[in-house]
């Protein structure tokens, strides 16, 4: 890891402390009122959601420009999705995702990513 | 490595070293690190009345491992005894959760590099499945479910419109929004209040709990 990294994990410390912390050394926090609360639990989902659709269906070209992508990643995800909702197992849908690709770029049935 | 020692934050991790090897810009990895563990408030406000005994140095110490997985241990550990359990904590916060997964970062360093061209072996996948599996354990109702749907949509058509970045951020600012108009189902109330099943529940430890009480 390069100083440059070491230096992005301290940022990244930076702004997650303070929401870990707050909450046990600020008296009162237990009292927000209840919209922040509800928004605040959305957030979690929303956010990992957005990170897995744009992971899997946007592509950025050597021109810089995003366009749609429809591959087996698709699938893969699709199916650890099944997997985690159905047997609560991490896991398992982590190994069934990349065996689907790798077993379908072996056989020449998909392509390698840009 | 020292993502692991000095973040400890798993989605915030990953999703990190994802974009770094894409080359996002800092402010954007840095604001979704922001966007990520802002759920983290929920569980130091939900922990801090049984650990208000602690002394305040300690307590600074506590936050930086608390974790999804160390506030589901403490909490169901703490409902057990009922009492909280500073020590309990620690085993749990640092035993269970933050040396194993700092061992198995250290693992993955050392034998990472050993993998010739990982995208044959469909390693690119695991960062969107881990990312929706995670979102999975985060979803305990339609609130969450829709927040995720939308925050999903909007987030791929603002990266096709913009950039990878400003889709993630933009799905996870309006994904709540829109997830807010679901209404809420009310809690289920399973001990009938007024009743010291009801009182252990919903206060703080120790406040209305007599062992001695008949159940």
């Amino acid at each position: 890891m390069t100083n440059d990294l070491v230096v992005l994990a301290v940022l990244m410390f930076a702004v997650t402390y303070p929401t870990r912390a707050l909450g046990l050394l600020a008296p009162g926090l237990d009292r927000m009122p209840k919209i922040v609360v509800d928004y605040l639990q959305l957030v979690g989902p929303a956010v990992l959601a957005a990170l897995a659709a744009v992971s899997v269906m946007v592509i950025v070209g050597d021109d810089d420009v995003p366009s749609f992508h429809v591959g087996i990643e698709w699938v893969a995800v699709f199916v650890s999705l099944a997997i985690v909702a159905r047997r609560g197992n991490l896991l398992l849908g982590l190994i069934a995702a990349v065996a689907i690709v790798a077993i379908t770029r072996a056989a020449g049935l998909a392509a390698l990513p840009v | 490595m020292a993502f692991s020692v000095i973040v400890f934050a798993g989605a915030a991790q990953f999703a990190a070293v994802g974009y770094v090897a894409t080359g996002l810009a800092w402010p954007a990895i840095i604001l979704l690190t922001a966007l990520l563990n802002a759920r983290h408030l929920l569980y130091s406000a939900a922990l801090a009345p049984w650990l208000s005994g602690v002394p305040v140095g300690r307590r600074a110490m506590m936050a930086h491992v608390l974790t999804d997985e160390s506030f589901a241990l403490t909490m169901s550990h703490f409902r057990r005894l009922r009492r909280p359990d500073e020590r309990g904590y620690w085993i749990a916060a640092i035993g269970a959760v933050f040396i194993p997964w700092n061992l198995a970062t250290l693992a993955g360093v050392a034998l990472g590099a050993q993998i010739p061209e990982p995208a044959r072996f469909g390693i690119d996948v695991i960062f969107p499945a881990a990312m929706i599996g995670l979102a999975v354990g985060l979803i305990t109702g339609r609130r969450e479910l829709v927040a995720a749907i939308v925050g999903a949509g909007v987030g791929v058509v603002a990266a096709l419109m913009a950039s990878p970045a400003v889709g993630i951020v933009t799905g996870g600012v309006v994904g709540p929004l829109v997830g807010l108009l679901v209404p809420a189902r009310d809690a289920r109330e399973t001990a009938p209040l007024g009743t010291v099943a009801s009182a252990e529940r919903f206060s703080v430890p120790g406040a209305h709990f007599d062992d001695d009480d008949p159940r």
